[in-house]
């Protein structure tokens, strides 16, 4: 024991000076009050085992010392101890891994929901969706039989690797954080790779965004489903032959390969979903917006690959109201303040089919986790904004001022947050954020959920 | 196309529209707009043919399948060629600006250029990306350059052009200078809406076009205080 809680301690050290300097006493506390419990899986090897435990010991001393979820942390640690822990902890569950640019959070939310119905369900519900975060999630939730991970588009095909996955569903690709991610295209051609390698996967994936059905296509055992492609600026081109892509009544065809859109088995009607046999099941959602609703779409669809019926997934569905602070409301003297997480053209595009005409603050930052590069604000057409008040904020509001004011609209620059409430009515107030900007105004509401 | 009103064209947005290019056309518009001169802008997409009776001409940034195609076209096309030599004003970035020198390297084959620049372009040993300053050629009278660079090309300059920076901060055509320039056109490395931070190349590009000595001055508040933040943040 005294060796592992010097193992945490210095890990966290080196991750986190910061945290130790301020937070000593309180770790020391929680360190001495023997968090460090047995794993339940008794096949683990040993390495594995106590990389387990300090992984979970991490996670609730960063808790503790209020520094986020832990969802990362631990898993660093304990990968660091056991570099094959993610593929020992993932051995034996029946794992769906979810990825794409927009919309992976909430689907492996409503997911991981829908699977409840057969049984407990490991899941990284934080958004911690890399290789530590999935260590952390499956090391906390003990010897499920089911899990459900959200993974980062750049590592699907390293978690595929090492997780052995029953389902993996693709939602989408399209810009995002252009300063280091991967050009779409790369992107599509990763995953196509990655796939191929492992051709008894089930796949569950976008019929409308002809990047990942280019990426799919490979794939013996492929669900399609539709959830419509709200961008289309990235797919213009055909992956495979370098022709336009052609686009009409939802429909889509590569003009000079036989690349087109395939037959969807799920797709979202009205306020439904269809499904494979044609039947069409209301979908009631705590969460706005259609592209919610094609978000359940695809949870179904994964959901059915383990036997889960829609009628049994969908009144689950129905409890998730928010996920990690996105969609949340909370009244804040007098306002109904609601956020809506935006982080890329295309999720931008989405969250201003959600709000409602009312006053909205925008708040950007490009700090690490956002992409240094602003000039996706270009790439967004501001113009829903229209007539209604619009506030912003931000590390990079003088980004998106010079933006709205392109785009003819005007706006008021405030400081802080407790300026943006004071600055509107009483009755809602719809916060649109990029990444960090949207974990500031998180912090400032207490960390809700 | 009438004729008095100002022609501008954004070439093939399907091709090379990575980084919000979209930007530079609605900066430009604007900013004419509010000096009373008429505007008419023209999305021309890679399927389409090129005009060659525009003023101002604009050509973006793209991934290298895209790039290749794009200069494939305008070769092809010729229409671009001809509004150059009768005295269109360009404005080329990133992908774009490559694609106007002699040759470029995509998807590692070595391309032709449109060949309008003296320039050439290769492969760097390392992708630069970050914030980019530089002190612009004083014969064009301009205030220093800010943008945001994300390239993995080197460009080699020929007697033909005359750069146009001096790189303050990050690294541009080869960490020394940035961009080229020659006759009325400009190739610059800050990418995407490269205007919003230089609203003075914007003025200049519509200078060239209309032949006018000045321009009204224009409320330039939140630019300004842009530039100053970024500028500051480049370091330099």
């Amino acid at each position: 024991m005294g060796s592992a809680e010097r193992l945490v301690s210095m890990a966290l050290r080196s991750a986190r000076p910061e945290t130790l300097k301020s937070d000593s006493r309180q770790l020391d506390v929680t360190c001495r009050s023997g968090t460090l419990v047995a794993v339940t899986d008794g096949k683990m090897p040993l390495r594995a085992k106590v990389a387990t435990s300090v992984s979970k010991t991490a996670a609730a001393l960063s808790r503790a010392a209020g520094r986020g979820d832990g969802s990362v942390i631990g898993g660093w640690i304990g990968l660091k101890i056991d570099p094959e822990l993610l593929t020992h902890l993932a051995s034996g569950r029946a794992i769906a891994l979810v990825s794409g640019t927009n919309g992976k959070t909430t689907t492996t939310r409503l997911a991981a929901a829908a699977l409840g119905v057969l049984g407990p369900v490991a899941t990284n519900s934080f958004g911690a969706n890399m290789p530590t975060g999935h260590t952390s999630a499956l090391a906390k939730a003990g010897a499920t039989p089911f899990a459900v991970l959200e993974v980062d588009e750049h590592y699907l095909a390293r978690v595929i690797d090492e997780t052995n996955p029953r389902v993996v569903a693709l939602l989408n690709l399209s810009r995002d954080q252009l300063d280091r991610a991967k050009e779409v295209a790369m992107m599509a051609q990763m995953w196509r790779t990655a796939l191929a390698g492992h051709p008894d996967v089930s796949v569950v994936a976008n019929a409308d965004d002809p990047m990942v059905v280019w990426a799919a296509q490979g794939s013996s055992h492929i669900t399609w489903f539709s959830a419509g492609q709200r961008w289309l600026d990235d797919s213009f081109v055909c992956p495979e032959s370098g022709h336009p892509i052609e686009r009409a009544n939802g429909d889509w065809w590569c003009t000079g390969c036989p690349l087109r859109r395939p037959q969807a088995q799920w797709r979202v009607e009205d306020e439904g979903v269809v499904d494979p046999r044609g039947d069409w099941h209301l979908v009631k959602l705590q969460l706005p917006g259609t592209v919610n609703i094609g978000n359940a779409a695809t949870a179904l669809a994964v959901a059915a690959e383990f036997g889960v019926r829609p009628i049994e997934a969908l009144p689950r569905l129905s409890t998730v109201a928010s996920i990690a602070g996105r969609y949340a409301q909370v009244d804040r003297d007098g306002r109904n303040i609601r956020l809506l997480l935006a982080k890329n053209p295309a999720s931008w595009l989405e969250a201003f089919d959600m709000a409602e005409q009312a006053p909205t603050l925008l708040s950007i930052n490009a700090r690490d986790p956002d992409g240094f590069d602003t000039s996706w604000l270009y790439d967004v057409d501001f113009s829903p904004l229209h007539n209604r008040p619009v506030l912003i904020t931000g590390d990079r509001a003088f980004d998106l001022a010079v933006r709205l004011e392109v785009n003819g609209i005007p706006f008021r620059h405030v400081l802080s947050f407790e300026e943006a409430i004071r600055s509107v009515p009483m009755g809602r107030l719809e916060v649109i954020a990029n990444y960090t900007a949207f974990q500031d105004i998180r912090a400032e509401l207490d960390r809700v959920n | 196309m009438s004729t008095e009103a100002l022609r501008i064209v954004w070439i093939f947005p399907d091709l090379l529209s990575t980084y919000g290019d979209r930007g530079n056309l609605l900066i430009l518009a604007r900013r004419a707009a509010m000096r009373g001169i008429p505007v008419e802008t023209y999305s021309v997409r890679s399927d389409q043919p090129m005009p060659s009776t525009a003023d101002i001409y604009l050509i973006g940034g793209g991934e290298d399948g895209p790039q290749a195609l794009a200069a494939q076209r305008l070769i092809n096309d010729g229409g671009l060629h001809r509004a150059v030599n009768q005295g269109a004003a360009v404005l080329a970035i990133c992908a774009g600006y490559q694609l106007f020198g002699h040759s470029f390297f995509a998807k590692g084959a070595k391309c032709p250029g449109l060949g309008l620049l003296d320039l050439h372009s290769d492969r760097g040993e390392t992708r630069a990306v970050g914030e980019i300053r530089g002190d612009i050629d004083p014969r064009l009278g301009l205030p220093p350059l800010s943008g945001f660079e994300n390239h993995g090309g080197r460009t080699h300059l020929g007697p033909g052009v005359a750069p146009l920076a001096r790189v303050t901060a990050g690294i541009g055509n080869d960490g020394q200078t940035e961009g080229a320039w020659h006759g009325k056109i400009l190739g610059t490395y800050s990418h995407g809406p490269a205007l919003a931070r230089n609203p003075a190349i914007a003025d200049l590009l519509l200078r060239w076009a209309t032949g006018a000595d000045s321009l009204s001055p224009v409320d330039d508040t939140w630019p300004d205080k842009l530039r100053a933040e970024r500028l500051a943040a480049a370091g330099a």
